[in-house]
């Protein structure tokens, strides 16, 4: 997989959320996503954005137009040096959740994303990556 | 629309509903390029915190894109009273808001 080009934008206040969901919002559109795509990738920026800070402590969004093959697509990469996810399955649950919200944003993210994954290590951090394929 | 914002909007509109006695809130989403869960349980806690102030709450003009992420992401909106723009929103208000006149119970009941 090659990478057209790269950005990180820092998670460490609510206003970043909004940085990140913009960032997301033009390179969606820069790549020529449809605007259903275009909804659907920035949603799941800003769920995880805010998992990010408020679970991780803040952290970081790496944001990165990538080419497989003929295909274009938008890989986001959210990181934290938080206290981790014990219990991947179950923050994966719809309605699960350690705060004060919905708990949707994981299964919410993975559900509007082409591919998912998440690596989390109790007291290390969290990793999470999305990819939406145009 | 910004995370404050959103809370700012929560405690303006109780301390308004308060203010006026208003039946109706009308709440145009039609600017949101998207609903996220945090704003989701927020159009509900405006509801559910309306309703107890006897007065209903109607959200209007969400975005077709934004209706099909929101379904995917999970979210139902319980609770919250949806129309298609401003004006059946109002249509909406009026006859919920009349049908509860007559029947002689409260709205927040």
């Amino acid at each position: 997989m090659q990478v057209l080009k790269e950005d990180r934008v820092p998670i460490h206040a609510a206003n970043d959320i909004v940085v990140v969901r913009h960032t997301a919002r033009t390179w969606a559109a820069e790549l020529g996503f449809s605007l259903v795509d275009q909804t659907k990738l920035v949603t799941a920026a800003s769920e995880l954005a805010r998992n990010t800070l408020d679970y991780g402590g803040g952290g970081e969004m790496r944001i990165e137009a990538v080419l497989n093959g003929a295909r274009r697509g938008l890989r986001l990469t959210f990181e934290d040096r938080g206290p981790g996810i014990s219990n991947i399955d179950m923050a994966l649950t719809d309605g699960y959740t350690t705060g004060g919200g919905l708990g949707l944003g994981l299964g919410g993210a993975k559900r509007l994303s082409n591919e998912f994954e998440i690596v989390s290590r109790v007291g290390e951090g969290t990793r999470i990556t999305i990819a939406r394929w145009k | 629309m910004h995370d404050r914002l959103a809370m700012t909007l929560q405690d303006d509109l109780t301390e308004r509903i308060s203010q006026t006695g208003a039946k109706g809130v009308l709440i145009d989403i039609s600017s949101l390029e998207m609903v996220d869960s945090f704003i989701g349980r927020m159009l509900g806690n405006i509801a559910a915190m309306s309703r107890v102030m006897d007065a209903e709450t109607v959200v209007v003009g969400m975005q077709p894109a934004v209706a099909i992420t929101l379904v995917e992401l999970g979210l139902s909106l319980h609770g919250v009273r949806t129309a298609l723009n401003v004006e059946k929103g109002m249509e909406l208000l009026r006859t919920t808001i009349s049908a509860y006149d007559r029947s002689g119970i409260d709205a927040g009941s």
